[in-house]
């Protein structure tokens, strides 16, 4: 009689790959599994290390590294690792370690092989793991949990406080104590006003001043070799960025995306209540981009970004997978330009000096708006400081913006045709002739000049002194709102790209180059409608870049009807999605993503609801056009 | 009645020399099976944890009472700090020398058909020895398995069996009884006796709950209750004899 190892047996059953495998399959298994226990905190594996086992977790949880040190996944009950190792030459790719007490089933390397020939679906999921799981977060919703989950869910623990003057070797000791890796620092000196109901003693109820993290240790006191008794008050990051316990996960997530933060402080209105750092929103998202952005800053060169390409792109796909909003995944993806561009700088910075005048990088158009997908141009200008003088100064300035230049071509980011580039010598100026152009722009605005200066009313600063960017974005909201004849240009270009209502008869197709019977879903849809939203935006005097946040801001203004406003996000936000199917889809199928979408491909009821998104923007645009009519030198005679 | 074999150490006393025993033992031994289990002998007392080969056992009986009660299956596995493994385990269902309750049937999950097939204890209690000889046993509650295998072997070899085994719930014991455990006066302020039956144990390691009462089951719980105990209490190279009894 063969023996049944019932326990392991039904376990297995009721984890993939093996949930699809025969019960017979299933005992042979079982018999030839072994066990070990590791407690929390163990090495499973080690980089490189031999491996003919496939390890599948009965209980617990284990890491799983990159080389780099960088978390890749997080593995409980069901998961399996050393696939990886197994399917290449033996040797373990990613680093495992036990992050619970964990009790491991080993399924010998010999057996493994046999279930991949044997059995096409267990090979798939093994082999396509990046995929497998992705489609697994999708099933699980997660990308829609992240929008609705609070940050304070994520608290564990109170912040572990200490006051200002206490010295980093105290800190460091607390640290040790408490087991944690960050610490809000407080000023007992001041407590909130309305904190006479509470004991003052209550540390958390202080005024929080700064957080230190590990890091600050290694790179603000060893690295500087600094007393032991420095007071934490002069390493500290000083008034950090914050969110507030009833913002979303998501929000907290695109916060450490823009600002490329690790720890961030939760607060409730301003006292302190936790800290959340990057791993707690892992949990939540276990190939987050956020992943993506951590592992960019850690590439050395032009090359080593050039290699994320790929991890680019599989990030877009998963999200779109996952049916996140086009706002998240827009944010997402401009994150990770943003990435791009500041790792750049940095490299430049390290290989040609410190700037020779204080700088701002800017960013236009699409990445200014947090609307990024994976088609897009690179848009970027610089802005210097006052005392920039081009005899001095510039050679280093174009070496600066080359190098970024090259480097974004290089990882997917293509120049942009119309030379909207930091390299190009115009748009490489100081703050003052910045200041001219916009002012110029604005005063004498004519709609064939404005046509290619429109790239340049989405702004936002990238890396540098932010601060002159946000001049111009001042500047900018402050004058235009006071200028009809320069809304008034705006709206003209803005109608310049109709939809195609009739979409779904053939002649209003593009007929342009090898495609026929295609829609260009940007040029068509989603470009005039943004272009539109920015004349109402402008008019409202708010300086929000992102088309969503525009929206809102011209609801507060009751410029247009409540109605018309949902409409138009809608709108938005359907043309964006089908947009961003359409590429991910390009990207599994390894065609090159485009904008241009075939009306014969798409579903009837999706035909239906694109042709209802193009009505809203043609209605949007006749707004447009009674909202602006007295343009007596714009209108072609 | 539960017979405690010689060897089982009086409080304070020093830990059994069971190599020596089971020398001993294989001279005076008549039946050849049982010969040869203690010719097989155990590892040396000083013998490191990690470098001793080990067997979990776990037998599954009729009742508590070695007079009356008797064998139903048994389930081994051997194993080391490192590995459990499944491959070399057995399990087998025997037919009870005594009747088997309605009671227990519930309770094992196992059948009158089930047991009509199997074979007898003394037909298998070869196999047995052999599978156990040379090695480490360990158990879940020492009287249960040390009891009733001694009985099958009076039964069928005419003599008795004397081995060392490794207890987990002993073990448990040393670390949740003893001096710590609490008195009348902790108890009326809420301190509780920590249970040290098998699934309550396996718990405090964070191992997962399994089905109780298969005999190859709760032998392979029991083996990974030791590496957990091993792993966070003592270390890898614990000598053996300060586990054993």
């Amino acid at each position: 009689m063969q023996i049944e190892l019932i326990e392991i047996r039904d376990h297995l059953s009721r984890f993939p790959p093996f949930d699809e495998l025969p019960e017979e399959q299933l005992n042979d298994i079982a018999r030839q599994v072994e066990i070990a226990y590791f407690k929390a905190g163990t090495e499973i594996l080690t980089f490189n290390q031999e491996i003919h086992e496939l390890h599948y977790v009965r209980s617990g949880a284990v890491d799983i590294f990159r080389r780099n040190g960088d978390l890749y996944n997080r593995l409980t009950e069901g998961g399996i690792f050393g696939h990886f190792g197994l399917l290449r030459h033996n040797r373990v790719r990613f680093p495992a370690r036990a992050i619970e007490d964990t009790l491991l089933y080993y399924i010998p390397g010999v057996l493994f092989d046999q279930l991949c020939e044997q059995y096409e679906n267990f090979a798939d999921f093994v082999e396509a793991e990046g995929q497998s799981r992705l489609k697994a977060a999708v099933d699980n919703g997660r990308a829609s949990e992240l929008m609705k989950i609070k940050v304070r869910k994520l608290i564990s623990r109170l912040p572990v406080t200490v006051p200002l003057t206490t010295t980093v070797q105290q800190a460091a000791q607390v640290m040790t104590e408490q087991s944690v890796s960050s610490l809000v620092v407080v000023d007992p000196q001041t407590s909130w006003p309305n904190a006479e109901r509470v004991p003052v003693a209550e540390p958390h109820h202080a005024v929080m001043v700064g957080i230190m993290t590990d890091r600050d240790f290694r790179t603000r006191v060893l690295a500087e070799g600094l007393p032991l008794d420095t007071p934490v008050a002069n390493i500290m990051s000083p008034n950090p960025i914050t969110v507030q316990g009833d913002d979303t996960v998501f929000e907290a997530m695109l916060s450490m995306l823009r600002n490329n933060i690790h720890h961030l402080p939760v607060v409730q209105r301003r006292r302190p209540i936790g800290l959340i750092n990057l791993s707690d929103i892992i949990k939540y998202e276990s190939q987050s981009s956020l992943y993506l952005v951590s592992s960019i800053y850690n590439k050395q060169s032009v090359k080593e970004l050039q290699s994320l390409l790929p991890d680019v792109r599989a990030t877009f796909v998963r999200m779109a997978r996952d049916e996140a909003s086009a706002h998240m995944i827009g944010s997402a993806m401009s994150g990770i330009g943003r990435s791009f561009s500041q790792r750049l700088l940095e490299l430049a910075e390290d290989q040609f000096g410190p700037p020779p005048v204080p700088y701002s990088y800017m960013a236009l158009g699409s990445m200014a708006r947090d609307e990024q997908l994976v088609v897009t141009d690179q848009d970027n200008a610089l802005v210097l400081d006052d005392s920039f003088d081009p005899k001095l100064h510039d050679e280093y300035f174009l070496k600066l913006a080359t190098f970024v230049s090259d480097g974004l071509a290089a990882c997917g980011y293509t120049y942009c045709k119309g030379g909207i580039m930091a390299t190009n010598p115009k748009w490489r100026q100081p703050l003052k002739v910045w200041r001219r152009y916009f002012t110029d722009w604005i005063n004498n605005p004519k709609p064939e000049a404005l046509l290619n200066s429109c790239i340049f009313f989405d702004l936002d600063s990238v890396y540098g002194e932010s601060a002159m960017v946000e001049e111009l974005q001042e500047l900018l909201a402050e004058k235009a709102s006071r200028n009809e004849a320069f809304l008034g240009a705006l709206s003209r270009n803005a109608l310049n790209r109709t939809p195609p209502l009739g979409f779904f008869r053939t002649f209003v197709m593009e007929k342009d180059g090898e495609h026929k019977n295609v829609i260009n879903l940007k040029r068509r849809g989603t470009a005039p409608l943004t272009d539109l939203i920015r004349v109402h935006a402008l008019a409202c005097g708010s300086r929000a870049q992102n088309s969503f946040e525009r929206l809102d801001a011209i609801a507060a203004t009751k410029l247009m009807p409540p109605e018309a406003l949902e409409r138009l996000r809608y709108a938005l936000e359907f043309l964006s999605l089908v947009r961003i199917k359409h590429q991910a889809l390009a990207i599994e199928e390894s065609v090159e993503p485009d904008n241009d979408i075939e009306p014969e491909n798409i579903s009837a009821a999706e035909r239906q609801a694109l042709k209802d998104a193009f009505q809203v923007l043609s209605n949007a645009q006749k707004f447009l056009r009674f909202r602006y009519p007295h343009m007596p030198a714009t209108r072609p005679l | 009645m539960i017979r405690f074999t010689p060897g089982s150490p009086e409080p304070g006393q020093a830990p059994p020399d069971w190599q020596g025993q089971l020398a001993q033992l294989a001279e005076h031994a008549q039946h050849p099976a049982l010969q040869a289990f203690y010719q097989a002998g155990c590892p040396a007392a000083d013998c490191a944890l990690d470098d001793a080969p080990l067997i979990a056992l776990d037998i599954e009986t009729t009742g508590l009472n070695t007079r009356h009660d008797a064998i139903v299956s048994l389930g081994m596995v051997p194993f080391s700090l490192e590995r459990i493994r499944c491959r070399d385990a057995l399990y087998q269902v025997v037919k009870p020398t005594s009747e088997l309750s309605d009671e227990s049937i519930t309770f094992h999950r196992i059948t009158h058909s089930d047991i009509h097939q199997a074979p007898r204890v003394a037909s298998v209690i070869e196999t047995v020895l052999e599978a156990l000889a040379g090695k480490l046993v360990v158990v879940h509650y020492q009287a249960i398995e040390r009891g009733f295998l001694d009985q099958a072997c009076r039964q069928a070899l005419g003599e008795g069996l004397q081995f060392p085994v490794i207890d987990t719930m002993e073990l448990e014991a040393r670390l949740h009884r003893g001096d710590s455990e609490p008195n009348v006066f902790q108890r009326m302020f809420g301190k509780r006796k920590q249970s040290i039956r098998l699934a309550d144990s396996r718990l405090r390691y964070n191992l997962p709950l399994y089905q109780a009462h298969h005999a190859l089951t709760d032998a392979i719980a029991t083996a990974e209750l030791l590496q957990a105990q091993a792993l966070t209490h003592y270390s890898p190279q614990v000598a053996v004899s300060r586990l054993w009894s």
